[in-house]
């Protein structure tokens, strides 16, 4: 029978499964951060246990993180939980990449960067973006504190089979169209919830010619959509991303693993339980206009009249939306000026998102009274933007260039927005809130981002790439 | 973990839908290294003003819902970030019990783990209960050992819960202690893969 990726990524990972119930799945890798996982440790000392496979466990500091200055931790709360990770990591001999360590980052950026993510693997971490990694051919997926316990005494998890939806993106992007805008506009079709109980596939043409950090952005975003994990089939792309990283197999074994890696895509004929067509041709860059994701329309749109929805529930949450972003109906998208921009985050703070945003700023000057902030991913992701002189564009144009972490997008760490004000940022969520109480987000990529700094509103920056 | 068999309650409702777990628990407070606590800050920016005082129309802080141990809530509920501190939160506060048509995976699984039981009934069963619970002092009765909800007016529903699960919070099962009893089957499978897959 032929098989889809998830199908043989599951079965080589069933450790025993009963007819009905949920299979004990092994876990290759679990990934761990400051914040969800000092009450697993506790779990553990309390009952005694071991962590079972340090080897499969590798652990960052990354949401508290001061991006100033790193070690500046002046929040003693944060302080302590970023401490106690480093001591749990000691006590369990658990590999970390600290404040100190070149490696360190947004989890979700050093997996891959490391070559700790490959293709074929099962990945978790307490987070939910966990996702990302699925555009390697990993099944990944996000977990709670209790699982995070489960996985580091047993280095396995009871799950139930999730579903299969291939999503298949055909037509063509118009220049200026990015992944974060294709993902945002199959959120906005299709709703926050419609990947529920799914692991959603990745198919077709405008996937295949996408980059490897393009395809992260798409799988970081699956979860807005409610899915499980995102996958995209391995292909030349991810292995030469794969190629000569740290902890990746070297030599003959990378080609023979290049050999196995190939097999997992999902067979001729193999059948999804559902099956999405998006077309990307008509696509704008998109802009949120509410609190959750598929509040989202092109740069081009209004801000919807509630009154012009008929289901009552669903007219009631645009309603509040609107209250809570201070915006009228009717507004042109392009009329709404913002305070803050955000270029960073788990979606959009790798070198090939750092190059867009730098296109669009580059001899430009961020206008005035607006704060702007690029918070690269990683140490390495800042260390090669600085190689290539995008520090530079950034500074020039009145950016602040900071440290590697999560940063402005979920406001953990000293870098929030004020109530009332408003954020173009190049994160993942614009729940209430998310970016400090009260302020008001909205999503876009880090092209759009960069033009809004520039422009000092939201603007097609497709007008700022042709002139 | 304490089992839950049957459960009775004050139901208080919150007809929202998309109710993430950013507003559950606001990530200012998911800084804490323990488990415990985290009931004074759920929903904290809806439920406090900016000052710090109750926000008198939050659903939550409504009199008759004082004590409420049940809620009834809109769609989706719990999507967003995979923290457990909203289960903590929500478990601390005092719910025992979630009713909504659907919940987000993650957050759903969370609940399992420490104890709360989130059952999915069909939108119209939940509109009935939105309803119902406008009256003080609405309360009802949980049966998880048979699958039914009721209440006093002789109204009922059933509801469907996976085996294993239904299992573990019956018995308030320690979910690691039971996975251990595989370690065979683990380090077998370890043994297996061991010579066919590439080194993590
Ligand atoms: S960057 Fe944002 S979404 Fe990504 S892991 Fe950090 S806090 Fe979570």
């Amino acid at each position: 029978m032929p098989k889809t990726l998830f199908e043989k990524i599951w079965d080589a990972h069933v450790v025993t499964e009963s007819e009905s119930g949920p299979a004990l799945l092994y876990i290759d890798l679990h990934l761990v951060h400051e914040v969800t996982s000092p009450q697993a440790f506790e779990g553990l000392r309390l009952a005694g246990r071991k962590v079972r496979r340090p080897d499969r466990t590798f652990a960052t500091m990354d949401h508290n993180v001061p991006t100033v200055n790193p070690f500046d931790v002046r929040d003693p709360i944060a302080a302590k939980q970023i401490a106690t990770l480093a001591e749990n990591c000691k006590a369990f001999g658990i590999p970390l990449a600290g404040l100190e360590s070149p490696d360190q980052g947004i989890v979700h950026v050093i997996g891959p960067e490391l070559g700790l993510t490959l293709p074929g693997k099962t990945v978790v971490c307490g987070d939910s973006h966990t996702s990302t990694h699925g555009a390697f051919g990993a099944l990944a997926f996000g977990i709670g504190t209790s699982e995070v316990e489960h996985v580091l005494a047993t280095q396995c998890l009871w799950q139930k089979r999730p579903q299969t939806l291939q999503l298949d993106l055909q037509g063509e992007r118009a220049p200026g169209v990015t992944a974060k805008d294709v993902i945002l506009g199959v959120i906005a079709k299709h709703g926050v919830s419609f990947g529920a109980g799914y692991v959603i596939e990745f198919t077709g043409p405008v996937v295949r010619a996408m980059s490897m950090e393009e395809r992260m952005t798409m799988c970081n975003m699956v979860i807005e959509g409610g899915a499980r994990a995102g996958l995209v089939g391995p292909d030349d792309t991810t292995f030469e991303y794969i190629r000569g990283r740290r902890y990746a197999p070297a030599g003959a074994e990378f080609e023979r693993c290049v050999e196995q890696w190939r097999a997992l895509n999902s067979d001729e004929g193999a059948v999804y339980d559902r099956v999405i067509r998006f077309d990307v041709s008509t696509l704008e860059p998109q802009v949120t206009w509410g609190t959750n994701p598929s509040m989202c329309v092109g740069v081009n749109g209004t801000v919807p009249n509630p009154a012009d929805i008929e289901d009552e529930v669903e007219r009631q949450a645009v309603e509040q939306a609107l209250k809570y972003m201070g915006l009228q109906p009717g507004t042109p998208i392009q009329d709404i000026a913002v305070d803050h921009v955000f270029i960073g985050s788990c979606t959009n703070s790798r070198i090939e998102d750092l190059r867009q945003a730098a296109a669009v700023v580059k001899n430009r000057k961020v206008a005035p009274g607006i704060r702007a902030l690029v918070v690269p991913g990683s140490k390495r992701v800042k260390e090669q933007a600085e190689r290539e002189g995008l520090h530079e564009i950034f500074k020039q144009a009145g950016f602040e260039w900071r440290e590697a972490g999560c940063s402005m997008c979920l406001a953990m760490n000293p870098d929030t927005v004020p109530a009332g004000e408003r954020c173009a940022s190049t994160s993942n969520r614009n729940f209430e809130g998310r970016q400090g109480r009260g302020a008001r987000t909205h999503l876009v990529s880090p092209a759009m981002a960069a033009a809004a700094a520039i422009a000092g509103r939201f603007v097609d920056v497709r007008a700022l790439m042709s002139s | 973990m304490k089992p839950l068999v049957r459960h009775r309650g004050l139901v208080a409702r919150m007809n929202r839908v998309n109710v993430d777990t950013d507003q559950i628990i606001p990530k200012q407070f998911l800084k804490r290294v323990e488990r415990s606590g985290f009931g004074q800050f759920l929903f904290y920016d809806w439920r406090f003003l900016s000052d710090g005082s109750p926000n008198p129309e939050f659903e939550l802080n409504q009199p008759q819902y004082s004590g409420a141990s049940i809620l009834v809530a809109g769609a989706n509920f719990g999507c967003g970030s995979s923290r457990e501190h909203a289960p903590w939160a929500l478990l601390d506060y005092g719910f025992q019990v979630i009713i909504a048509p659907s919940y987000a995976d993650i957050f759903y699984n969370n609940c399992f783990k420490n104890g709360i039981l989130p059952i999915t009934l069909p939108q119209a069963a939940v509109d009935v209960l939105l309803q119902k619970a406008l009256e003080p002092g609405y309360e009802l009765e949980v049966d998880l050992e048979n699958q039914v909800i009721s209440d006093d007016t002789g109204w009922s529903h059933a509801f469907e819960i996976d085996a294993f699960r239904r299992n573990m919070l019956l018995q308030g099962l320690d979910e690691i202690g039971l996975t251990m009893q595989y370690e065979a089957e683990i380090r077998l499978y370890e043994s297996r893969r061991a010579s066919s897959v590439q080194p993590v």
